[in-house]
């Protein structure tokens, strides 16, 4: 017995709801953002666009080639096209990159917990991001600015490889100039024309200037730097259940059941991939687990 | 256990089988094939392993002619019921290129139901925890959970554990306590050859009504109990699960992963016979012309070096480390995620490693204990480490 999915109403009667089947999206725009990176913007071919929250994944499929899981970029708070901002490392993010404007990818999900940016309002907000990082962190950040207001300090610390790597630029001289976010960009290598910051990420949370218990810090970037941001953060005094962060793992489901993400007793796909440092913390100290 | 059991004779069991297949059922159940006990179709109780025990230890497995006729007179086989409810790969879908996109047609089992002639209570343990994880959470695997649905469990418990067996310490066995449709207990006290049969479902009820039983007397229950009672003195292994999670969790350092690793080869037999291990891959073919494509769901392990692969490479290149990861999870991790511990007791692990790697005495070292007694196993004398 096989049956034909139908992608308007997954879960109809006469399929059981499968989270392995893909839905189809078009891919209506792609932006390149640097050397490596882009953006995709993606509309369902049939029915309603998917609801998401920040930080949430999805697993994008593409045909022939393979599947992989990627962070939604887009802005949540308003509806728009689905994005994903992914870097050209393997043979499915390359067919991804090269994916041009109607083309069709497979979309499974949204899966995952989400940032929790509620639990700061009336707080300061700081965002640590490394590299590709940001793109996981930037519904976070239009979440926050769509409620400016209820934000004392908003904080974004970024390190990027060299500054032809910084993502979205353009979108943060906007945070900082309109939005009153204090950006603050390094570079671990930068050519002479670059006025920056030279140095990892980590040295600039001292100086953030946050009230450390009255804030929230939402943290994604490779492992070894989140490890050390989470112990700057925490020496600094923000306490460890406000430190969030984005896990990346394996992944061959996105729902729990390949087993490929687990980090101890959390499944990264569906307890993550945002996590707070008091459940990472005794983890992420020990090598290879 | 009086109210409701009744007595089966060799018959009897014929009628069963009869019976299940009459109602469109493929009964699998224990075989003898190529040395071994191996689940396979059968339509008659002549093709069960009649008077075929067997003798298990680390890196050991042999069958044995027994003394008697008992059609389940072994221990655990080198596989559960898993590769029935749970294929070692299975298609997940079928897509097409249908203009610039793709259709995608869905795979689901598509064979009868079937009937588990012969679970035991360890394996019908780790067909609970299954159910738990691929079928009871926000997720569920549709395949598995669809096959399961449909499918009978008719449950015998054990009377001949083997050297690596230890249900008693995991509180698994060697009685089937719950989530069978029929259980079993063979008899053979007194020269005779019958069945204590418990009913523990409706429909195990109801196909069992139309076998000819007899009602049991109180000596058979006796009996039947004495059966288990004997097998739980008899368990070749012990592992003290108390506190075993915080013991795990407070030697995520220790120089134990070291010691395993110079042992481990890494060959993911330990993971493929487990009845619970559940991790799985996912792989794509396509034909040349990329017009259609299969993805197809297959077993994995912890212990396969891609296995934890991101962007930069494996998180776990060392075979401590996933080694770590496989017995932390198992007797660990897996409680916090589901409840319950993942090991049954069944012996497998040990008994399937070629390197004769025992999770009994691994967890016994990690607690800084000397390694557990290995008495009772009424089947076979070890011989010493294979060479």
């Amino acid at each position: 017995m096989s049956i034909v999915l139908d992608p308007l109403t997954p879960g109809a009667p006469h399929a059981p709801a499968d989270p392995m089947a893909p839905r189809p999206y078009r891919v209506t725009r792609s932006r390149q953002d640097t050397r490596d990176t882009l953006t995709l913007e993606l509309e369902p071919v049939e029915g309603p666009p998917l609801t998401y929250k920040a930080g949430q994944f999805t697993m994008l499929h593409v045909f022939g080639i393979g599947e992989v899981p990627i962070s939604i970029s887009g802005d949540c708070t308003r509806p728009g096209p689905l994005e994903h901002t992914i870097r050209d490392v393997g043979s499915v993010t390359h067919a991804l990159v090269s994916a041009g404007p109607g083309a069709i990818v497979g979309v499974r999900g949204p899966f995952g917990t989400a940032w929790d940016v509620g639990v700061g309002r009336g707080g300061d907000v700081v965002f640590v991001a490394g590299g590709i990082g940001l793109a996981p962190l930037r519904p976070a950040v239009l979440e926050v600015l769509a409620d400016r207001d209820a934000y004392n300090r908003v904080v974004l610390l970024y390190g990027a490889r060299t500054p032809e790597d910084i993502l979205f630029e353009d979108e943060l001289r906007v945070w900082a100039k309109e939005h009153g976010v204090a950006v603050e960009v390094t570079v671990d290598n930068g050519q002479h024309a670059w006025r920056g910051k030279v140095g990892l990420v980590t040295a600039l949370v001292p100086r953030a200037g946050f009230d450390p218990r009255n804030t929230i810090a939402l943290v994604c970037g490779p492992e070894i730097m989140m490890t050390y941001v989470a112990a700057a953060l925490s020496d600094r005094g923000v306490p460890d259940s406000q430190i969030q962060m984005s896990m990346e793992r394996n992944m061959k489901c996105g729902v729990g059941l390949c087993g490929h993400c687990q980090m101890r007793e959390h499944f990264i796909c569906v307890d993550g991939p945002i996590l707070t440092y008091d459940r990472l913390a005794p983890l992420m100290s020990v090598q290879e687990l | 256990m009086a109210d409701h059991a009744r007595l089966l004779d060799v018959e009897g069991l014929q009628g069963l089988i009869s019976v299940l297949v009459a109602h469109g059922y493929t009964v699998v159940a224990p075989t003898v094939r190529e040395g071994a006990i191996v689940y396979g179709s059968v339509t008659s109780v002549d093709e069960l392993p009649r008077g075929w025990g067997d003798e298990q230890d680390a890196a050991r497995y042999r069958l044995r002619r027994r003394d008697d006729d008992a059609f389940f007179g072994y221990a655990a086989a080198p596989q559960a019921a898993k590769p029935v409810m749970f294929p070692a790969e299975e298609l997940l879908w079928r897509g097409r290129r249908d203009g610039d996109g793709f259709a995608v047609e869905q795979g689901l089992p598509d064979g009868p139901p079937v009937a588990l002639l012969g679970v035991r209570a360890c394996d019908l343990s780790a067909l609970q925890i299954h159910d738990t994880v691929l079928a009871k959470r926000q997720w569920v695997d549709v395949r598995y959970a669809a096959r399961r649905a449909d499918s009978l469990v008719i449950a015998v418990a054990c009377g001949s554990p083997a050297g690596t067996c230890f249900c008693v310490s995991m509180g698994t066995g060697p009685r089937p306590q719950s989530g069978f449709d029929l259980s079993l207990t063979e008899l053979l006290d007194g020269g005779r050859h019958e069945f204590l049969v418990e009913v523990g479902s409706e429909r195990g009820g109801q196909l069992l009504a139309e076998v000819t039983t007899q009602n049991a007397a109180v000596e058979d229950v006796t009996a039947a109990e004495a059966v288990v009672a004997d097998a739980a003195q008899r368990m070749g292994r012990t592992l003290d699960t108390d506190g075993l999670r915080e013991v795990l969790y407070a030697n995520m350092e220790s120089p134990r992963w070291d010691d395993v690793a110079s042992r481990c080869l890494a060959c993911t037999n330990c993971t493929l016979v487990c009845p619970t291990c559940f991790c799985t891959s996912v792989q794509d073919t396509a034909d040349l012309g990329a017009t259609t494509a299969e993805r197809h769901r297959v077993w994995d392990s912890c212990f396969n070096e891609d296995f934890a692969y991101i962007h930069g490479g494996s998180l776990r290149k060392e075979t401590g480390a996933r080694y770590r990861q496989w017995i932390t999870h198992k007797l660990g991790s897996w409680i916090d995620q589901f409840g319950t511990s993942g090991c049954v007791g069944c012996g497998r692990c040990i008994t399937w490693c070629p390197a004769a790697i025992d999770i009994t005495a691994e967890a016994a070292a990690l607690r800084g204990t000397p390694e557990p007694p290995r008495a009772g196993a009424d089947t076979f004398e070890p011989t010493g480490s294979p060479a």
